[in-house]
């Protein structure tokens, strides 16, 4: 009896695999016959089929803040794009749960589906997981938030419009040193995060070149609430700033902490400081917050400013940088699509490495021969509640 | 100083959540992984009430103590009564609480979003005290306190009411406790309102301690919390407290002799090194039984 149930178990097993085997073999078919390509090429470009974009974002999880805002724009990008004409995009948003082993799911089944061009993942250290099987499967990704080193490293497919930590932090110490006279600092990151890892990486070599002495280097975790112990260590140090290269997560808390021990010092932060929640968050104790960033909502740049009115009125709230740059990698997509005028994966991905400043919510984007973007960053510091350029 | 009580401050916040942990798991037996749950949802749903209504703060503790005990309730109901005559029921209620967890922290997102939230800057006061050289904020003096007061009154309520005595009673034996003419329902239910109205309000003292709460402040917290309860000794108020103080000052003190990124190593291996040392946790019993 029980040797029957075994055999029975493993046709089964056996049989659903060749079911899955064959489904993804027909779906990968299907944008392999042309159905994608169309007739004119720029503004002139006509596809009959709607392109389908997939995309792979942190909705639930610890990213979740960030993943909920790129869906928001990107969702926006695509109605907005469609409205033009000639070429549509049919977009799929999945939820990776800020959990790499999902992401890989999602990546799995996105690739299967037929995705032309995947979007995301939301986090760099998912993105080191994920990447590598749309490399193998040869379809085109468009990082729009990681940031970290080593990211389009993973192939030739892996493209993305997120300044890196290593493009935006030397220009934000520089920044700082040059307007604040900064000499010593103390370096908080958090050691359990390739994004904030490597923000610190980048953040030690800037400070470095800058002459700045680092009197302490202090790490916490992603999920630490609490710093008191930390700053107070910090304090010790009498430096002349404190440089943190952590997610907003932590931003917040940490901030208020160390004005509430008495630490009226600037805080510099790496990119995930970049964002609304801190002035919200933190309220009078942001003050004086310096973060670099790929894009400020103060850019009087005309598509910026449209951007900001429109996404405000449709989801009652600002957008901050992870939707900015959410929305202008669709833009970059469109353009990479109708200069080929193909959606098909290969030509997307011949598209994306002739991208040059194209004009985008962010300024004029292009993707250097890396395949990582290049564009003028923002330093800015928190006063009156707000971030102003800093000068 | 500053830094020992530094420690002091960040254990009575580990305690608080341990105190409410242990009543459930130390003596009727039951490991409540909802807890973190109940944690989280006291504090959000504190936070929704304050900007919503404006409720100062000491109107705002009795409403979370009300709906943490309705959770409980609801936790004992759903999550473990059903389950409770399996042979595996210790087992199977671990497993429901953390899917009652997840459902919790699931309709919490989907009121309240992923964002981090946090109370008004003016609810509580910001004031500082400087205690022996080292300035500390009231807030932290207030946690510190309601800890202690509460492990000593549910110290008190377990070892001399007669609910304690129900609840240790149906730890020991559910069916002679069910023959003896113990409600054992009731008690079980009332020990876990008690439990979570608890583990609410240290949901939003640590919130008010932190400036700020999203859906992980729970998980971040369950863990130590966890450790704390078998150093303690299982079941120990006491122990509870001391095991959170301990665990506290440890951490900040390898923070600030060893090096932080040896935080965690440092103040699990002293855990380890107190368990190994006292197999049965810092106040806990030796249980004898007899056949």
């Amino acid at each position: 009896m029980r040797r029957k149930l075994l055999s029975a178990a493993v046709c089964g097993s056996a049989l659903l695999l060749a079911i899955t085997g064959c489904s993804t073999a027909t779906d990968t078919g299907t944008t392999a016959d042309g159905g994608l390509t169309g007739t004119g090429s720029g503004a002139d470009c006509v596809i009959d089929s709607a392109i389908p974009i997939g995309a792979s974002f942190s909705l639930t999880g610890a990213a979740a803040q960030y993943g909920a805002s790129q869906k928001n724009a990107l969702e926006l990008a695509v109605d907005d794009l469609n409205k033009v004409g000639g070429v549509t995009y049919e977009l799929t948003v999945e939820d990776d749960a800020t959990d790499p082993k999902q992401a890989i799911q999602v990546f799995d089944t996105l690739i299967a589906s037929g995705a032309s061009i995947i979007v995301g993942p939301t986090l760099s250290n998912t993105a080191k997981q994920t990447n590598p099987i749309a490399q193998d499967a040869q379809v085109p990704v468009l990082g729009v938030s990681n940031t970290a080193a080593g990211i389009t490293e993973i192939g030739d497919y892996i493209f993305r419009d997120s300044l890196t930590e290593d493009a935006v932090i030397p220009q934000t110490v520089k920044a700082a040193v040059d307007t604040l006279g900064i000499k010593k600092v103390v370096v908080m990151y958090s050691n359990d995060d390739a994004f904030t890892e490597s923000g610190y990486q980048a953040f030690s070599a800037a400070l470095q070149d800058q002459n700045v002495e680092v009197a302490d280097t202090l790490t916490f975790s992603k999920s630490d609430t609490d710093f008191r112990a930390l700053l107070n260590k910090a304090k010790q140090s009498d430096a002349d700033a404190i440089v943190v290269s952590g997610l907003i997560d932590a931003a917040v808390p940490l901030v208020s902490q160390a004005r509430e021990i008495g630490i009226d010092t600037p805080i510099i932060g790496g990119n995930g400081f970049n964002s609304p929640a801190l002035l919200t968050g933190a309220g009078q104790a942001a003050e004086g917050v310096i973060v670099g960033a790929a894009w400020n909502s103060a850019s009087d740049n005309e598509q910026n400013v449209k951007f900001i009115a429109d996404y405000t009125a449709a989801y009652d709230g600002a957008p901050d940088q992870f939707s900015a740059q959410a929305y202008a990698g669709m833009q970059i997509i469109d353009q990479a699509v109708r200069a080929q005028c193909s959606g098909e994966r290969e030509d997307i991905k011949a598209g994306l490495g002739d991208i040059t400043d194209v004009p985008t919510v962010l300024g004029d984007v292009s993707l250097n021969e890396n395949r990582d973007a290049v564009h003028d960053a923002l330093v800015q510091i928190v006063a009156d509640g707000q971030f102003t350029i800093l000068k | 100083m500053q830094l020992f009580l530094d420690g002091i401050f960040l254990g009575s916040i580990y305690a608080l959540f341990a105190i409410g942990f242990t009543l459930v798991f130390g003596i009727l037996d039951r490991l409540n992984l909802a807890h973190a749950a109940v944690f989280t949802a006291g504090a959000l749903v504190g936070i929704e009430i304050v900007t919503r209504l404006g409720v100062p703060i000491w109107l705002l503790i009795p409403m979370v103590l009300v709906l943490g005990a309705v959770l409980g309730i609801l936790i004992e109901r759903i999550a473990f009564r059903p389950l409770a005559g399996r042979h595996d029921a210790h087992f199977a209620g671990l497993i429901s609480s953390i899917a009652f967890g997840a459902i919790v922290l699931s309709v919490l997102q989907a009121m309240y979003g992923a964002d981090t939230r946090r109370f008004p800057a003016d609810i509580f006061p910001r004031t500082r005290v400087e205690i022996l050289g080292a300035t500390v904020s009231l807030l932290q003096v207030v946690i510190l306190i309601v800890s202690v007061s509460l492990m000593i009154v549910l110290t008190w309520l377990v070892a001399k009411s007669k609910l304690g005595r129900g609840m240790r009673t149906i730890a020991e034996n559910p069916h002679a406790a069910a023959v003896l003419g113990l409600n054992v329902g009731r008690i079980s239910s009332t020990t876990f309102a008690l439990s979570s109205a608890l583990g609410a309000v240290a949901g939003v003292l640590f919130t008010l301690n932190v400036n700020a709460a999203s859906l992980g402040i729970g998980h971040a917290v369950e863990l130590k919390a966890l450790a704390v309860i078998v150093v303690g000794g299982m079941g120990s108020l006491p122990g509870a407290l001391i095991g959170g103080l301990i665990l506290g000052v440890a951490e900040v003190l390898a923070v600030n002799y060893i090096g932080s990124s040896w935080r965690d190593m440092v103040a699990f291996g002293l855990l380890f090194l107190i368990l190994i040392l006292r197999p049965q946790g810092l106040f806990g019993a030796r249980k004898t039984r007899e056949v």
